[in-house]
């Protein structure tokens, strides 16, 4: 609940996307709404593949921490609501981050930016940003340290609802890395608030959090029984970059453990669904017939990808107060 | 703050066919006139969905009606942000080359026009589009102007018409209150 009133307008309206936290069903049904209607704008019939909604605006893409796919689709999404877009890779060597994160943001500032997207290894700095940005300026969180990542959550949201339409009967588990996951915890969050019957995570001791059970969730440490019957099954990947000390004994050994299989997957409902927020390990997370096959949405997911950072990036820039709006006009 | 407005019934289902009907004959003769044999037809929401609906079954054209939602084209966006509610825009046939008739409830500032033939040329080149709309109100604020019209009704200046429907047409007079009147 602590990020709720950095996030949101007077008003109630979303003005910074930093955490699923302290946003209400209502919220995220209307990003996952506007989200939905700008998935049209691939139709074939369409020549031009872009709207003219943020046309004028200036958007950052502030990346501390490489992320291909996820600054792609950003950028991607900026374009098709006509933005401009620049792109800034910034390493985070050993410096005191406060002062020159500051510095860089007082720059940008000057350049009369609209929206930061950021990225950053550290949990808490595009709070931190949103705190210490300009009041017209509205921040993006693209991942955060293991503490966030809501535009994956919420594109996830999407494809499940595209997929079983309703959220109320849904049992989804949450297999792998749990531990080191910001989008497990956007995850779970959002499925809670969207109202799911159960959310189960199912992942070795060594990778789950010690407080796993406050989130919300039921705990399994063996897949065959966590996968039971459940209608969604999502996959997180191994955090390779992030594990330090002996957290798991092989990467074989995890397959033969947690990873997904055909075999495995019929423990699951008829019409499950598998889920994975890539880039894919094959062999290690599951086996390219499951990352390949029927009941794969993989790909669905990158597309819709760029449709949520689309409705979060509208909703956002046009949900300032008027007396925001009439500073930046005088 | 809310603004306060009070409502009256201005025209029913029937009244309102028989002016759909007039627009009908309208079009059959501009588009001779044009000699245009072949038309498609968009509509757009919500109110001009339901009227191209009627126009589009009582000229019997070939192609599925289009519907557009010029939403992520309107001009005032970062005034009012964005209604999340947004029924996409589906246009289901080639709108290069295409003879359109564009199809709205209400006809006053002509912006909605506007942003609808940008979101048009976005799908392709279109050889004309015919204006029609089913009412014209004054108050123009850009170079638009309807081919053809079911009515054109005498209004007072904060007077506005609102189509509901879809089932049955009914056409409403809102009347903006002033501050004072409002707080009474």
């Amino acid at each position: 609940m602590m990020y709720r009133d950095h996030q949101l307008t007077e008003d109630g309206k979303l003005k910074h996307f930093l955490s699923i936290e302290g946003l209400n069903k209502t919220l995220l049904t209307e990003i996952l709404d506007l989200a939905e209607s700008f998935t049209s704008l691939a139709d074939h019939g369409r020549a031009v593949k872009k709207v003219p909604l943020l046309r004028g605006k200036t958007i950052t893409n502030l990346f501390f921490e490489n992320s291909t796919r996820t600054r792609t689709t950003f950028e991607l999404a900026a374009k098709r609501l006509s933005a401009d877009v620049l792109n800034l890779n910034i390493s985070t060597s050993a410096t005191s981050k406060g002062e020159s994160l500051l510095d860089t943001l007082r720059n940008l500032e000057a350049m009369h930016c609209d929206m930061f997207v950021v990225r950053h290894a550290s949990s808490g700095a595009a709070h931190f940003i949103a705190n210490h940005c300009a009041p017209h300026i509205s921040v993006i969180n693209a991942g955060d340290g293991s503490h966030s990542h809501p535009t994956q959550a919420m594109l996830d949201m999407l494809t499940i609802r595209q997929h079983k339409s309703d959220f109320t009967p849904l049992r989804v588990a949450i297999v792998g890395d749990i531990l080191h996951s910001r989008v497990a915890r956007s995850q779970i969050l959002a499925l809670n608030t969207l109202g799911v019957t159960e959310v189960r995570v199912i992942a070795p001791r060594t990778l789950l959090p010690y407080d796993a059970r406050s989130l919300g969730v039921h705990v399994f440490t063996d897949l065959h029984e966590g996968i039971e019957d459940v209608d969604v099954i999502i996959m997180l990947r191994l955090q390779k970059e992030r594990m330090t000390g002996a957290l798991l004994p092989s990467e074989h050994e995890y397959f033969n453990l947690y990873g997904l299989t055909e075999d495995k997957l019929h423990l699951a409902k008829p019409d499950v669904i598998v889920m994975h927020p890539g880039p894919i390990n094959r062999g290690v997370e599951m086996d390219s017939a499951v990352a390949d096959g029927k009941h794969s949405v993989i790909l669905e997911q990158v597309s819709n990808g760029i449709a949520i950072r689309m409705a979060v990036m509208s909703i956002c820039l046009g949900s300032r107060p008027e007396h925001q709006r009439r500073e930046e006009t005088a | 703050m809310v603004e306060q407005v009070t409502q009256t019934a201005f025209m029913q289902e029937n009244a309102i066919l028989d002016l759909i009907d007039g627009m009908a004959s309208q079009l059959k003769r501009q588009l001779q006139q044009n000699g245009i044999s072949e038309a498609a037809m968009i509509g757009i929401h919500t109110g001009g969905v339901w009227i191209a609906e009627k126009l589009h079954e009582k000229l019997q054209l070939a192609e599925p009606l289009g519907t557009l939602n010029i939403s992520f084209y309107r001009d005032d966006f970062s005034r009012i942000g964005i209604n999340p509610k947004v029924h996409p825009s589906n246009i289901p046939f080639e709108v290069e080359d295409k003879h359109i008739i564009l199809v709205d409830d209400v006809l006053q500032t002509g912006r909605t026009i506007r942003a609808a033939m940008n979101e048009i040329f976005d799908f392709g080149r279109p050889a004309s589009i015919i204006y029609a709309t089913l009412i014209e109100k004054d108050g123009r604020e850009l170079p638009i102007q309807a081919s053809v019209v079911g009515l054109k009704p005498m209004l007072k200046q904060n007077d506005y018409l609102t189509l509901k429907g879809p089932s049955p047409l009914s056409l409403v007079i809102g009347r903006k209150l002033s501050g004072g009147d409002s707080e009474a």
